[in-house]
C-alpha cells in the first residue's frame, strides 16, 4: 500500500489508498492497559440489539469488540473469515456454503453452532423486527444446517458479493435460544466482554480469557467506552490526557491538535459521500444536458478545500468510493468548466437556467455552505441557483425524495452492488433521483451473479461510468473520517477505510506502545 | 404558625395548577416543532411506512388531545409512561428484550446526578458569595469592593461555556489538577465523584455568585442608613458585628429569595455546564429528549424543573417569614 500525504492526494485527486498520517513504525504487539475511548455517537436509547446499530459508538462495541459476524473486512480491505472459516459458491452464486470456525463459545460459555447462525441471521426477518440489513437477509431463499459446523445459504437470485454482505455490522451473531438475554446484557463471541453498560453514557469491557483471535487481535486488558457528543468536549478530552483515542475530530481545532505532540490524527478515506440528488422526472433534470452542465459548474475543489477544509477528495459524481473493490478512479473528470456548461445549456436550447437548490445542514454538516459555493460557480456558466434553505428537523420527510434538488449524504456501502441497489436501482423506495437506464439495470443483474472478478471489474466500471456520466446525482467530494489518538496507542499502520476509526475496529486491532 | 402552615398548603395547590399549565404548554411546544419522533429517529430512513409503522406502535397516529388526556391520566397516577426511546426497541426487536424502561427509572439516576452538582455548586458558592457580600458591603467603595464586584459581574456576564473552557485551560490543560470530563457513574466512590465534579461546580459557581453576592451587599448597605444601625454605632460595636449582628438578619428576606432562585437555577439551567463537561445528568438527557422528540421524558424533565421552582421559591417565602417577626404574627 503507497502513502499518500493528504496535500499530495489533494493534487492528484487521486482518493485510492488509506492515509495513515500517524507514520509510526512497526512494533510488535503486546498485551496490556485499559484503552479508554471519548465517542460521539452514542444516544439514551441504545442497546445490545445489532438491527438497531446505526451510530458509531454502538458499532465499535457491538461489531467492534462484543459480537463477531461470519466474515470481516481486514484493515487492508480484502474480506476474511470471522465465525466463518472458509465458503465456496455455486456456480451461478446461488447456493453458497459455509464451514463455522470450531470451538468458539459465547462469553456465557454456550459453544458455536450452525443454530447460531440460523437464529441469529432470522432475527431481522422477524415479523415486525425493522432490521437495516433485512433486504440482506431476505434475499436468503433457505437456509440449511448441513452439520453442527456448516450451513448452507440458497439465495433467491445469485449475488457474488455475499459473502460480503455477511459482514455488515448488523449480522452479529447471536447465541440461539438465548437473543432476549444475549441482547440484554450483550453476551457475544467478541475478544471482548461486557462488564457494564450505561446507554449513552458509558460501556466497560474486559478482554475474554482465551479466544480464537489470540495472537492476531486484541491486547487491551480491559476497554472503556466515554460517549461525549460534543465535540470540544471530545477534543479535550484528548488533550488532556483522559482518553486516548476520539472519532471525529472537529475540523476546526484540528490544527491545534495536530501541533500537540502527544496526539497523531489519522484520517482514511472511504466511501462516504457528500450529494446533490436531482429528480430526473422533474423539469428540467429530465434533459440530460442540463444534468451535465451542472455536474460541469461546481468548483469540487474548493469544496473539498472549504467545505472539508481539505478533510476529504474530490468526487466524480460516483457513489462508489475508495473503500470499495472496483472502485474507478480513471473515469474523465466532470471538471469544472464554465463555458462547457453554458455550451452545454445551449446545446438542450435554454439560454441560462434559474433553479432552486434545498438545502438543510442535516444533510451533511455544512450543506448551507455548499449550496451557496455552488450557486457561485454556478453564476459563471450563467446558472442560476436559488439556494433554499430548509429547516433540519424533518429534513429528510419533508425535503429529501421531494424538493427537485436538495442536498443529501451517503455513508456509502461496502459493495458496489449493494450502494447502486440501494440508490441507484431503478425502482426502489431510496433512488433518490428517479434515474432509470436500461443499460445500467442490465449490468447490475449481471455483475451481481459473476462470480469472475475481472469480469466484474468491468461491469463495475461500466457502471460507475454511467452514473458519473448521465446519473442525476452531483457528487462534489468524498468526506474523510478523521480520527485522532494519543501517541501512547499505536497499529499495524495499515488503517481500515469502511468506516471510521479503523473501520470502527480500533478495540481489536490497536495497542499500547 | 397556622398562618405559616395555610400559605404552604394554598402555595402547594397553586404549585400543583402551575404544573398542569406547564405540562400543557410543553406538550402543545413540542407538538408544534416540525417533526416528530418517528421522523427523528428514522433520519435519512424515514420512507412513509417506517414512519407510519413507528407512529402506529406508539400511538402517535392519535389526535394529540388523545394522546395529552392519555399521558396525563398516567401521570396523576403517578406513571410517567415509557419513553419513545425505549418503547421504540422493544418493537425493533419484534419482542420485549427486557431491556425497555419507564421514564422514571432513566430519569431517576440522572436526576440524582444533577443533584449531586447542585448539592456541590451549593455548598461552595453560598457561603463564598455571602461572605463575599458581606466583606463588600463592610469595605464598600474600597478597592476590595470594586474588584469583587468587577469580577463576578464579569464572569455572570459571560456565557457558561466559555467560563467552562477557560476553567479547562487553566486548571486542565495548563496546569492539570482537575479532570476536564466529568464521566461520573455508579460505584465511583465519594472522593472520587467529588473531584470529577468539581470543574463543573466551578463553572456554575462562578456563574451564580455575582447575583447572590450582589444582593446580599445590597440588602446589607441598604440597612446601614437605619437608625437602629447607627445606634449599634454609637455603642462602639465594631464595623463587622454591625454588619453580622444586626444588619444581617433583617436583610435575610431578600437574600433568601435570590439564593433559593439560583438554587432553582442550578438544577434546571445546567444544560450548557453537563454537556461541555459531558456530565451525566438531567439537561443532557434533556436536551437528548427534545432532539428526537421524546415527548414523555420531556414531560417529565419539564415537570421536574417546574416543581423545582416552585418548591424553592416555596422554601424561600417561607424562611423569609420565619426570618421576620413582621411577618410571623401579622395583624
Amino acid at each position: 500500500m503507497t502513502r499518500i500525504s493528504r496535500r499530495g492526494l489533494l493534487k492528484t485527486g487521486a482518493a485510492a489508498g488509506v492515509l495513515a498520517a500517524s507514520g509510526l513504525p512497526l512494533r510488535a504487539q503486546q498485551r496490556g492497559g485499559t484503552l479508554r475511548l471519548g465517542l460521539a455517537g452514542a444516544n439514551t436509547s441504545d442497546s445490545w440489539d445489532s438491527r438497531t446499530h446505526s451510530d458509531s459508538f454502538m458499532i465499535m462495541a457491538g461489531h467492534g469488540a462484543v459480537f463477531d459476524c461470519l466474515t470481516q473486512v481486514a484493515a487492508s480491505g480484502e474480506l476474511v473469515g470471522e465465525l466463518a472459516e472458509s465458503w465456496e459458491a455455486s456456480a451461478d452464486a446461488v447456493t453458497w456454503t459455509f464451514k463455522l470456525r470450531p470451538g468458539v463459545t459465547f462469553h456465557n460459555g454456550k459453544p458455536f453452532g450452525a443454530d447460531d447462525v440460523l437464529e441469529s441471521l432470522n432475527m431481522h426477518t422477524a415479523e415486525g423486527a425493522k432490521s437495516a440489513a433485512k433486504p440482506i437477509v431476505e434475499n436468503i431463499a433457505e437456509m440449511t444446517k448441513v452439520s453442527d459446523s456448516e450451513v448452507q445459504f440458497t439465495l433467491k437470485a445469485g449475488n457474488a458479493d455475499f459473502p460480503f454482505l455477511l459482514s455488515d455490522y448488523h449480522l452479529c451473531m447471536f447465541p440461539a435460544g438465548q437473543i432476549e438475554e444475549a441482547i440484554a446484557q450483550g453476551i457475544g463471541t467478541g475478544l471482548y466482554k461486557v462488564e457494564s453498560f450505561d446507554p449513552g453514557v458509558r460501556v466497560l469491557l474486559s478482554r475474554v480469557d482465551s479466544h480464537y483471535k489470540d495472537g492476531e487481535a486484541g491486547w487491551f486488558d480491559s476497554v472503556e467506552m466515554i460517549a461525549i457528543n460534543d465535540a470540544s468536549a471530545r477534543m479535550n478530552a484528548l488533550m488532556t490526557g483522559q482518553v486516548d483515542a476520539v472519532n471525529r475530530v472537529d475540523f476546526k481545532t484540528e490544527p491545534l491538535m495536530r501541533a500537540n505532540p502527544m496526539i497523531n490524527i489519522f484520517e482514511v478515506t472511504g466511501n462516504q459521500h457528500f450529494t446533490f440528488p436531482m429528480l430526473t422526472n422533474v423539469d428540467p433534470f429530465t434533459d440530460l444536458k442540463v444534468r451535465q452542465a451542472l455536474k460541469h459548474a461546481v468548483n469540487r475543489q474548493e469544496l473539498v478545500d472549504k467545505i472539508l477544509l481539505g478533510h476529504g477528495a474530490v468526487a466524480n459524481d460516483n457513489p462508489i468510493g475508495p473503500a470499495n473493490q472496483y472502485f474507478a478512479d480513471d473515469l474523465e473528470m466532470n471538471d469544472y468548466d464554465p463555458d462547457k456548461a453554458a455550451s452545454l445549456l445551449r446545446e438542450a436550447g435554454l439560454d441560462g437556467l434559474s433553479i432552486d437548490l434545498s438545502a438543510a445542514n442535516a444533510a451533511f454538516p455544512g450543506a448551507v455552505d455548499a449550496a451557496q459555493l455552488y450557486q457561485a460557480s454556478a453564476k459563471a456558466a450563467g446558472i442560476n441557483i436559488n439556494v433554499v434553505q430548509e429547516p433540519d428537523d424533518g429534513y429528510w420527510s419533508n425535503v429529501w425524495l421531494k424538493k427537485p434538488w436538495c442536498a443529501c449524504y451517503w455513508s456509502g456501502r461496502a459493495t458496489e452492488d449493494w450502494m447502486f441497489s440501494t440508490a441507484y436501482e431503478a425502482g426502489v423506495p431510496w433512488n433518490d433521483t428517479g434515474w432509470e437506464n436500461a443499460r445500467f439495470q442490465e449490468l447490475l443483474l449481471t455483475a451481481r451473479a459473476e462470480l469472475d472478478s475481472d469480469k466484474r471489474r468491468e461491469q463495475y466500471r461500466e457502471m460507475q461510468m454511467l452514473v458519473s456520466k448521465e446519473g442525476g446525482t452531483v457528487i462534489p467530494m468524498y468526506a474523510n473520517f478523521v480520527d485522532a489518538h494519543s501517541t501512547k496507542l499505536t497499529n499495524s499502520g495499515t488503517i481500515g477505510n469502511v468506516f471510521q476509526m479503523d473501520s470502527s475496529r480500533l478495540i481489536e486491532r490497536w495497542w499500547f506502545a | 404558625m397556622q398562618s405559616v402552615i395555610r400559605i404552604i398548603l394554598q402555595r402547594l395547590a397553586l404549585g400543583l395548577l402551575t404544573l398542569f399549565v406547564v405540562s400543557i404548554v410543553i406538550f402543545t411546544a413540542v407538538n408544534m416543532l416540525p417533526g416528530d419522533f418517528a421522523e427523528a429517529i428514522l433520519g435519512q430512513g424515514a420512507t412513509p411506512e417506517a414512519v407510519a409503522s413507528i407512529r402506529r406502535d406508539l400511538g402517535l397516529d392519535q389526535p394529540p388531545i388523545t394522546r395529552y388526556f392519555q399521558w396525563l391520566g398516567g401521570a396523576l397516577q403517578g406513571d410517567l409512561g415509557n419513553s419513545f426511546a425505549q418503547a421504540n426497541f422493544a418493537s425493533f426487536a419484534g419482542a420485549d428484550t427486557g431491556v425497555s424502561t419507564t421514564v422514571a427509572q432513566q430519569i431517576a439516576p440522572r436526576f440524582e446526578n444533577t443533584m449531586f452538582l447542585a448539592a456541590v455548586t451549593a455548598f461552595i458558592a453560598v457561603p463564598v458569595s455571602l461572605t463575599l457580600g458581606i466583606l463588600a458591603a463592610l469595605f464598600r467603595n474600597s478597592v476590595f469592593d470594586r474588584a469583587t464586584n468587577v469580577t463576578t459581574l464579569t464572569s455572570i456576564s459571560s456565557p457558561e461555556f466559555f467560563l467552562a473552557y477557560v476553567l479547562i485551560l487553566f486548571l486542565a490543560v495548563l496546569n492539570p489538577v482537575l479532570p476536564s470530563l466529568s464521566n461520573i457513574f455508579d460505584g465511583m466512590s465519594f472522593g472520587e465523584r467529588l473531584e470529577k465534579t468539581l470543574l463543573p461546580a466551578l463553572t456554575l459557581t462562578l456563574v451564580v455568585t455575582a447575583h447572590m453576592m450582589r444582593m446580599t451587599r445590597a440588602a446589607i448597605i441598604n440597612l446601614l442608613a437605619s437608625p437602629y444601625i447607627e445606634m449599634a454605632r454609637l455603642k462602639g460595636m465594631s464595623p463587622m458585628r454591625v454588619i453580622v449582628k444586626h444588619a444581617l438578619p433583617n436583610a435575610l428576606a431578600p437574600i433568601i429569595n435570590v439564593i433559593a432562585l439560583n438554587l432553582a437555577y442550578l438544577i434546571t439551567g445546567v444544560v450548557v455546564v453537563e454537556v461541555v463537561f459531558v456530565y451525566p445528568g438531567i439537561g443532557q438527557l434533556f436536551v437528548d429528549s427534545v432532539k428526537i422528540r421524546d415527548i414523555p421524558v420531556v414531560q417529565a424533565c419539564c415537570l421536574i424543573f417546574a416543581a423545582a421552582y416552585i418548591l424553592l421559591n416555596l422554601l424561600a417565602d417561607i424562611l423569609s417569614i420565619l426570618s421576620n417577626p413582621r411577618l410571623r404574627h401579622p395583624k
